[in-house]
């Protein structure tokens, strides 16, 4: 087995508050592949997913344990934190576009990276609308602002604002909330073929999405990695008793 | 009475409170507009004070308020804004931090004559600038502080939340953050703030009365140590220090000093207005 893109271990997160929103985390994600993180609400998935880039650092809690991005462990001083949020890009359940064009919102996270080059600008802004399956809906309005575009397009432009970085792993905390059937299959195909360069991690909408495109699914529950497996077994055959309540709907 | 009748009778006393306020400042301002328009002309504008200052013009004066009014915005503008940037996206919520805002606060409750013997004993005598207009700009610039910040402060925090975390989450640097996503879109309203701010500092009589303010001084300026005239306290020493002083020149100053004051505040809300229509979000 090649190394692990991701390496989860013994994570533990707990808020402000003393509420335990983490309980010992250990899981391994492997290159190129779909992990989809699921379960209920206020689980820990949102949680789970700001930590692999310390963008938890602006949250008010602790983290303890370990994560590993290419071996090396992320929470460490001497950890260059822009840099790795370039290498493990965030896309987020409500899409925000920047104030500004398209354009400036595909390029901004370029042009902080000290990238200015037209040409590579260029090149990236394409590159990324096309994963994202944006390009032919935007190509001839690249300059007018990004707020004009229905959710849908602010959606797939803010999985394109990440892809522009060209990261090493996306991470989408669901990416196709308040999207319509014919969008969400847009951006569900755009996913499968992104991870022959990308390891994607995502909260799914829900079980039925988790089901359709993960390789390897993790169930969360109360803060606790209930059962991980191939997506194949885990959502046909559950070994937990809790994993079968929630994929068969008996709860949550 | 019905409940339709106590609604409009509410909104009937509520809408005359309302007026009640305006009636003050629009009759302070027609009468002396009144008696004041009649002596505006090019010569009173442009000429210096003469025989005794019963004649002649302001110019001096006026040009020495102007001098103050840029010298406060220079010391002004940084530091309110430096200040805000710190109080809204750096400090912590200690002891330090509320200190630094209690001290804020308590500065805009000083009276500006203590602003004026303050600016006396530390720009004037200790670090020996003279009544100069750098030692008027200095204190007219802590004068308008408290304002600035709290301003700057809020038109910082009115900046969506959102666009901090998507910058940082993109590998902005918190303060590449600051600089491209917060400030570009809270500088209107720190603008706002700094011309507010200035419009108080023009008017002001007490704080440049030891610090700047020359009683009769023909001449004009040459330099940030020299002394000026300038209009609130010549205003005051026509009105109360020179004998047989014609009523329509000390009405002409008053109204010059009103308009250059309410022109800040009209420029504020203007830059305020146009602010909130270009705003995309």
């Amino acid at each position: 087995m090649t190394q692990a893109k991701i390496s989860i271990q013994n994570l533990y997160y707990t808020y402000e508050d003393g509420i335990e929103a983490l309980r010992d985390i250990s899981v391994d994600i492997p290159p190129n592949e779909i992990f989809v993180l699921f379960g209920p609400a206020r689980s820990g998935k949102s949680t789970l997913l700001r930590l692999l880039n310390r963008l938890s650092d602006l949250d008010d809690g602790l983290a303890q344990g370990a994560v590993y991005f290419n071996g090396q462990d992320v929470f460490t001083r001497s950890m260059n934190v822009s840099d790795l949020r370039r290498r493990i890009s965030m896309v987020f359940a409500i899409p925000t576009p920047l104030p500004g064009s398209i354009y400036d919102n595909l390029t901004y996270g370029l042009k902080m990276a000290g990238i200015r080059e037209k040409g590579e600008l260029d090149r990236r802004v394409e590159q990324s609308l096309k994963q994202s399956a944006l390009w032919d809906e935007v190509k001839d309005r690249l300059g007018s602002s990004a707020f004009a575009l229905s959710g849908g397009q602010k959606q797939r432009l803010c999985l394109a604002r990440s892809l522009a970085l060209e990261p090493d792993v996306v991470v989408l905390d669901n990416p196709t909330s308040g999207l319509d059937p014919i969008s969400t299959a847009t951006v569900e195909e755009s996913l499968y073929s992104l991870k022959e360069r990308y390891t994607i991690i995502m909260v799914p909408h829900s079980v039925q999405q988790a089901a359709r495109v993960a390789d390897r699914a993790g169930f969360l529950l109360d803060g606790e990695l209930v059962e991980v497996g191939k997506a194949d077994k885990l959502f046909v055959q559950p070994q937990d008793q809790r994993t079968e309540d929630y994929i068969t709907g008996r709860f949550g | 009475m019905n409940r339709q009748q106590t609604n409009r009778l509410a909104i009937g006393v509520i809408t005359g409170l309302a007026i009640l306020v305006v009636i003050p400042i629009a009759l302070v301002i027609l009468f002396v507009f009144y008696n004041g328009i009649g002596t505006i002309n090019w010569e009173f504008i442009t000429a210096a004070p003469r025989n005794g200052m019963r004649e002649g013009g302001i110019w001096p004066a006026l040009l020495g308020t102007i001098f103050l009014t840029f010298g406060t915005a220079i010391i002004s503008f940084p530091l309110a804004i430096g200040a805000a940037i710190y109080l809204s996206e750096y400090a912590a919520d200690n002891r330090m931090t509320r200190m630094v805002r209690l001290a804020i606060v308590n500065l805009a409750g000083i009276p500006s004559i203590v602003y004026g013997l303050f600016g006396l004993g530390a720009f004037v005598l200790f670090m020996q600038f003279g009544t100069s207009i750098l030692a008027g700009s200095l204190t007219l610039g802590i004068l308008t502080l408290p304002v600035v910040i709290s301003t700057a402060e809020e038109a910082i925090s009115s900046v969506p939340q959102q666009f901090r975390t998507v910058s940082l989450s993109l590998g902005a640097t918190r303060w590449q953050t600051i600089r491209y996503q917060v400030l570009p879109h809270a500088l209107p309203g720190i603008l706002t703030g700094v011309i507010l701010g200035l419009g108080r500092a023009a008017g002001e009589t007490a704080p440049i009365l030891f610090t700047v303010a020359a009683f009769y001084l023909p001449n004009l300026p040459r330099s940030v140590f020299d002394q000026t005239m300038a209009l609130p306290y010549h205003l005051y020493v026509i009105s109360t220090q020179v004998p047989g002083m014609p009523l329509s020149v000390q009405y002409g100053t008053a109204l010059v000093l009103l308009l250059i004051v309410l022109s800040l505040t009209l420029a504020a809300t203007f830059v305020r207005t146009s602010m909130r229509r270009r705003r995309e979000w």
